[in-house]
């Protein structure tokens, strides 16, 4: 069994991340789940969340990457994250997120109909997670 | 022939064009860096998503149930054509290639007898099309910022074609737009998005055909989430790569530009100097021929 799985970590704009890794963690729909090498063949769409890196050698995650959501291959050769957008969780600022917030909050007062809301809605379930990364990531 | 100076004016105008060539030429370089980054950065998402649709589509194709941006309306008989040029000239054969080869489409469909609609994407490939097709023309994009594409903007023509399909207005949507290759290559390329091509897969290949998948929380949800998703991705990329070719395309005809003017202002440099010299010889045989009479 090999003891490393290709992680790929794409966003539209860029190759954000492609090495081989022991273990990732990734926010699925249904909730975190692990991912280790030969594991079974997956698809998942992505909550907003935590992507935790894992060398496969410390216990503490190598990296970890805030994403807003996005879709998760898993097959017997990697991982391949599909993410809308990802920062590094030592990148979060309360600035960018406070700006974020109330930019949420703007749209969600001026949206004219469902689809607007829906997405406003989004964006301040984002921010939210986003704070959780950064207070947890700062425990 | 051309007096001393009607020539020193057309050498200062040739002089300044070629100073704005080369400037122009300067600035596509440095923005055509920029843009092939973009786009080469956008390549691995596309090529991903492309190979993660294609494992789940080949399963879900042919079911019941299976979304109709992946299944299509089961027939080709009405198509919407995406144009997608520059909104700026100057770049050489750059929006005439991409135009040409849409315009060739068009007739191909009109020869079997489809209707069609044009999106476009550009003003250059508006100003152009609107003369022929003008009762044709459903849409216009042309609010790109200039510094390059972002992924909202894709995302908004993106919805705007699934607004227009789920209406029921056309049954395959395709996009053209130039392939970048490299400064002096662009491939005008023409990809059908809309229903989405599904790989030949072998059969009874249970890892190809998306049997071994086990999906979080359905297979249709996930496929009625990417669908769209896709679509905007690959305007995305159809949108960089457009920008890249535009800025290597204008590059290389600003390049020849360059050059061209610089030979102009040499041959015309030589007949100044013949007609200047020419003068002063008629100048001095009057002189002499003067003072011989005297």
């Amino acid at each position: 069994m090999a003891d490393t799985l290709q992680l790929d970590l794409v966003s539209p704009a860029k190759l954000l991340m492609s090495e081989s890794v022991g273990m990732v963690v990734v926010p699925g729909i249904e909730g975190y789940f692990g991912v280790l090498p030969d594991h079974m063949p997956l698809l998942s769409t992505l909550r907003p969340g935590v992507v935790s890196v894992h060398d496969g050698v410390t216990d503490a995650p190598s990296k970890q990457f805030f994403v807003d959501g996005g879709f998760a291959e898993v097959n017997p050769d990697g991982c391949t994250l599909l993410v809308d957008e990802a920062i590094a969780v030592e990148d979060l600022t309360a600035d960018n997120i406070a700006e974020r917030q109330s930019a949420a909050e703007e749209r969600m007062q001026s949206a004219e109909n469902d689809i607007e809301r829906a997405a406003a809605e989004r964006a301040l379930l984002v921010a939210e997670e986003m704070t959780r990364a950064m207070t947890e990531a700062a425990a | 022939m051309a007096s001393l100076k009607d020539l020193r004016i057309r050498i200062t105008s040739v002089q300044s064009t070629k100073k704005i060539t080369s400037a122009m030429k300067m600035v596509a370089a440095s923005k055509l860096r920029r843009a092939q980054e973009a786009a080469e950065q956008a390549r691995p998402y596309a090529q991903r998503m492309e190979g993660m649709l294609g494992n789940l589509a080949a399963g879900a194709v042919g079911q019941d149930g299976a979304p109709a941006l992946l299944s299509g309306t089961g027939k080709d008989d009405s198509h919407l054509v995406v144009v997608m040029t520059a909104n700026r000239g100057l770049c050489g054969g750059f929006n005439t290639n991409i135009i040409r080869s849409a315009r060739q489409m068009i007739r191909d469909l009109q020869a079997q007898g489809k209707s069609f609609k044009i999106f476009t994407v550009g003003s250059k490939c508006r100003d152009n099309m609107k003369r022929e097709y003008a009762d044709y023309m459903v849409g216009h994009f042309d609010e790109f910022g200039r510094t390059g594409s972002s992924f909202a903007e894709a995302e908004h023509i993106g919805q705007a074609v699934t607004a227009m399909f789920d209406a029921g207005d056309f049954d395959v949507c395709t996009l053209i737009y130039a392939n970048f290759v490299s400064a002096m290559t662009q491939n005008v390329t023409r990809q059908q998005v809309i229903p989405f091509p599904v790989p030949e897969v072998d059969e009874g290949d249970d890892a190809a055909t998306g049997g071994g998948y086990e999906y979080e929380p359905s297979d249709t949800e996930i496929l009625t989430d990417l669908l769209p998703r896709n679509l905007a991705i690959q305007i995305f990329r159809a949108l960089l790569e457009n920008g890249a070719s535009e800025q290597g395309a204008r590059m290389s005809a600003m390049d020849s530009a360059t050059r061209n003017a610089g030979d102009m202002i040499d041959s015309l440099k030589m007949t100044y100097n013949r007609t200047r010299q020419a003068q002063i010889t008629t100048e001095l045989i009057e002189i002499i021929s003067g003072a011989e009479a005297i």
